[in-house]
């Protein structure tokens, strides 16, 4: 036998590049925490920042001297992206990155809050709500993307949940009716894009593009033909309720928001949970994701890999098509022509921002909630800073984290790519 | 039809080596057995039963295993998870839990028990290929395959890993396994088959003994009498037309891949590069053509400095270049033999100019390549992709030596190339050479290397690790090609 061995060969790995993904973040975070500790301080009057735990100005409340805060924040800011950077506690840079985003977050707040007051309990639900349909929307595009296929169809199946959920909710009488409706459309949607891309090879990026125009252009028409001139028949659906859980609820901020809630808020958070566990520790995980990067290995030991990408697409045509069930049966009560506008578009910029896992998508689309949230609260303020630029956050973030700039975002390797047995 | 009537049987415990050249039909026969693909006629017989296989699960429940010459395995993914996929260990019912733990246990047991070390933490994409082999053949062996179809094995490896491969071989065939070896390569067919059949065009042409002569072997195999040696004459080198100096380069990822390569290519000799695939030849050819950036150092084509200037005016300034991935970069598939053959001069006279070409230049230039470089094809308008690999290769050989060179690269120059088309380009290269051109060859094929060149120079891990003559050992090639200098030095210029 010779000498050279394989393990010689192991041993020695390539030689890590100094500009790591989190180096490159830290120097972000160091960057913006500074500009809010120098700029936010300076524009922030020295008032009190208050943040209520009721609706008004009065009761309890966190408060902090604006210029203080912002000051204070962003040099946390600046010492979470040093720590980041310097690769301390390098198992847990993603809580050093959460940290930096936080305080940054917190100097603006104590700038823009200074002499004004900010309730919490209603920020965080209406953070929450508005990231509802958004968080769904991803998980639908993690199952497509993990098993392989491209779903930027998320806008045409909330479109299509929301219509379907409408209507069948109104005309049963039931909201839980139109819950299971609104999830047929999206799974109308899913079969469709599924059927186009796996089985006829079309591209799956052109399918999901045309489906989106396909399903605003039939839910408009029936929406002006049907629903329009018999409102009272097809488009009063009863809302979702709110279930409250005793003892629960009554806890500070988290209660109200997380236990007096609708089942959508709890459907959602548990979806996240379920399928982050189901796609990191079980059987149709493995295989979802082996489908995902090397078809062609999956196919070699026996999965299938047509099947299991079906099972995946259709599966998130009934997560998306709930999440098109929160505009109709949760946040108006009625649905209305293009009503999401764009709300799919920013859950696919929460997928990639969310670098394609559940919690990513779930973290990214929180944040995304929360800007959209944070815009009205400004606009309501009369900030200086236009809530515009607020609502633009979620398409720059995606831009940066596509461009590469802090670190390649990479997907599923066969994402996109249809499989055909040779 | 990729295989024509074809009837092979394999007894237990036997090394039956199915050899052929590329494009003979092997693999489109072991897919079959593997249940990839459906055979139109003809039935598969396992220990007496007829078979149908529907899809590999049926395969590998027939106790039939295949590692295939593109390995099987997802590069994210741990080794246990490879292993287990597909055949998971779960827990908790309908729910599928994943038991990683007997995952990992099966697969120390199989390595313990077949005597191959491989790591089931380790991830795919961090190993090597040898050690990524280990793995596919652990993975089948954790199925309890009795009959494991190895498809081309050994065309990764470098030549210790292909002993170290040859002796698992040895050691499963003692444990009662039987092995079908897919080949094209007649030295480890003679080494350890015990049985030979040679696929041509989907036919099987004959059964041989390993203790048939290599001359034979080929002559079956390609269908006539062939010259396995590549003739040539003493190169007779001039002066240093390529000096590559310092040159680093990144690959794709940002890491690595050329570190500090000082080389010279001199008139009239050819200079082959040898080596493992992946160890920077393909980034070094990309640097100096200009595909790729360099990070640092310089590439002189005699005065002329070429870091910096694009692809094209490299080429117009006397370099022709025979890229490694015939396909994506050599050819346009859907472009005629006529077009592929005027690729890099359709803007120049005599084929056209900045606005429109000249159709009746472009069909005579194309006749007379066509007879030049004996490329079979139907007409000047055939569209490349459907002509066979040699033949496609030779287009672009043919449209590279077509310009006055000073400097001719030529990357994997006969990959997926029959050997009568190897044949042909080896004289062409060597004729190339004996016009005064300077010729730089890469090839993870050693005998290629050996044959070619008048020099090799060996690189690993991105450096240049000696340059040596063609006539040294084949046991130290093979030790430099895996890192291992020390009784070369007297080698080294």
């Amino acid at each position: 036998m010779s000498t050279a061995t394989v393990e010689d060969l192991a041993e020695v790995t390539a030689p890590e590049p100094f500009w790591t993904r989190y180096r490159r973040l830290g120097l972000a975070l160091i960057l913006l925490g500074g500009l809010a500790a120098v700029v936010f301080g300076a524009l922030a009057t020295s008032e009190d920042a208050r943040f209520t735990l009721t609706e008004n100005a009065e009761g309890a409340a966190l408060a902090i001297d604006g210029r203080f805060g912002a000051v204070l924040f962003g040099v946390l800011t600046v010492a979470a992206g040093g720590a980041l950077f310097a690769g301390v506690l390098k198992r847990h840079a993603n809580v050093w990155l959460s940290l930096g985003i936080l305080t940054f977050v917190l100097s603006f707040l104590c700038w823009q809050v200074a002499g004004e007051f900010m309730p919490l309990v209603d920020t965080t639900d209406g953070t929450l709500q508005l990231a509802l349909p958004l968080i769904l929307g991803a998980l639908a595009g993690v199952l497509g993307e993990r098993s392989g296929v491209v779903n930027v169809a998320i806008e045409g199946q909330f479109l299509m949940g929301a219509f379907a959920g409408a209507l069948v909710g109104t005309m049963a009488g039931s909201v839980w009716a139109g819950l299971i409706s609104a999830a047929v459309g999206g799974v109308i949607i899913a079969a469709i894009l599924a059927v186009l891309s796996i089985r006829y090879l079309v591209d799956q990026t052109v399918v999901g593009m045309v489906l989106n125009l396909f399903a605003l252009g039939i839910t408009g028409f029936l929406y002006e033909r049907l629903m329009q001139p018999n409102a009272q028949t097809y488009n009063q659906p009863p809302q979702m309720p709110e279930w409250r859980v005793p003892g629960l609820a009554d806890i500070p901020v988290v209660g109200p928001v997380l236990f007096e809630a609708n089942l959508l808020v709890w459907l959602a958070l548990g979806l996240v949970i379920v399928i982050h566990f189901g796609l990191s520790r079980t059987r149709w995980g493995l295989r979802t994701r082996a489908v995902g990067e090397h078809p062609t290995a999956a196919d070699t030991v026996g999965i299938r890999v047509r099947g299991l990408r079906y099972l995946n697409v259709l599966l998130g045509g009934v997560v998306a098509g709930i999440g098109g069930a929160y505009f109709t049966l949760v946040a108006t009560g009625s649905f209305t022509k293009n009503m999401t506008a764009g709300a799919g578009f920013i859950a696919l910029a929460a997928l990639i921002f969310g670098r394609f896992t559940p919690i990513g998508a779930f973290g990214a689309a929180l944040f995304f909630g929360f800007a959209q949230k944070l815009a009205t609260y400004l606009s309501a303020i009369d900030s200086p800073v236009p809530s515009q630029f607020l609502n633009m956050l979620p398409y720059l973030a995606t831009l940066i984290a596509v461009a590469g700039l802090v670190g390649r975002v990479r997907g599923p390797a066969a994402s996109g790519q249809p499989y055909i047995k040779s | 039809m990729a295989n024509d009537h074809i009837d092979i049987t394999v007894e237990p415990g036997e090394v039956h080596a199915l050899l052929g050249e590329n494009g003979a039909g092997k693999s489109t026969l072991m897919n079959q057995l593997y249940g990839l693909l459906q055979p139109d006629e003809g039935q598969i017989v396992v220990n007496g039963e007829p078979v149908v296989f529907k899809s590999p699960r049926d395969a590998i429940a027939a106790g039939i295993g295949m590692v295939h010459q593109h390995f099987m395995l997802v590069p994210v993914f741990t080794v246990a998870e490879n292993i287990a996929l597909g055949a998971e260990e779960v827990r908790g019912g309908p729910l599928g839990w994943l038991d990683r733990r007997r995952s990992r246990r099966d697969v120390l047991e199989t390595s313990k028990k077949y005597g191959l070390p491989v790591d089931p933490d380790a991830l795919i994409e961090d190993l090597p290929v040898g050690a990524q082999q280990r793995v596919e053949i652990v993975k089948a062996l954790t199925r309890e395959v009795d009959l494991l179809i190895l498809d081309e094995p050994t065309a990764v490896l470098t030549p210790q890993e292909t002993e170290e491969l040859l002796a698992v071989m040895r050691s499963l065939t003692a444990m009662g396994k039987s092995i079908v070896f897919i080949t094209h390569k007649l030295k480890e067919v003679k080494a350890i088959a015990d049985r030979i059949t040679v696929v041509r065009r989907g036919r099987i042409v004959g059964t041989a003994s390993p203790d048939t002569s290599e001359d034979e072997l080929a002559a079956l195999m390609v269908g006539r009498a062939v010259s396995l040696e590549v003739q040539k004459a003493p190169a007779e080198p001039g002066a240093a037309v390529l000096k590559i100096d310092g040159l680093v380069v990144d690959d794709d990822r940002g890491v690595r891949a050329v570190d500090g390569v000082d080389l010279e290519v001199r008139a009239g000799e050819v200079l082959g590069i040898a080596g493992v695939q992946g160890n920077g030849q393909t980034e070094l050819v990309e640097a100096v053509m200009g595909l790729r950036a360099a990070r640092a150092g310089s590439v002189k084509l005699e005065d002329d400095d070429l870091v910096g200037l694009s692809t094209k005016r490299i080429l117009r300034s006397g370099v022709g270049y025979v890229p490694e991935d015939r396909s994506h970069d050599g050819v346009v598939k859907e472009f005629s033999v006529a077009e592929n053959l005027i690729l890099d001069m359709y803007d120049r006279a005599p084929y056209g100019n900045a606005f429109a070409i000249n159709g009746s230049t472009v069909t005579v230039n194309a006749e007379e390549r066509i007879s030049q470089f004996d490329i079979r094809c139907q007409s000047p308008e055939t569209a490349v992709g459907t002509l066979s690999g040699g033949n496609q290769q030779k287009v672009v050989v043919a449209r590279e030596m077509s310009r006055p060179l000073r400097l001719f690269i030529a990357s994997q120059p006969t990959r997926g190339v029959d050997v009568g088309s190897i044949e042909f380009i080896h004289s062409r290269i060597i004729h190339e050479r004996d016009q005064g051109t300077a010729v730089l060859v890469v090839s993870s094929e050693l005998d290629e290397v050996v044959g070619l060149a008048d020099r090799i120079a060996v690189m690993y891990r991105g450096r240049i690790l000696a340059i040596v003559s063609p006539d040294t050992p084949r046991e130290e090639l093979g030790l430099l090609m895996a890192g291992i200098t020390g009784a070369t030095a007297e080698g080294e210029k």
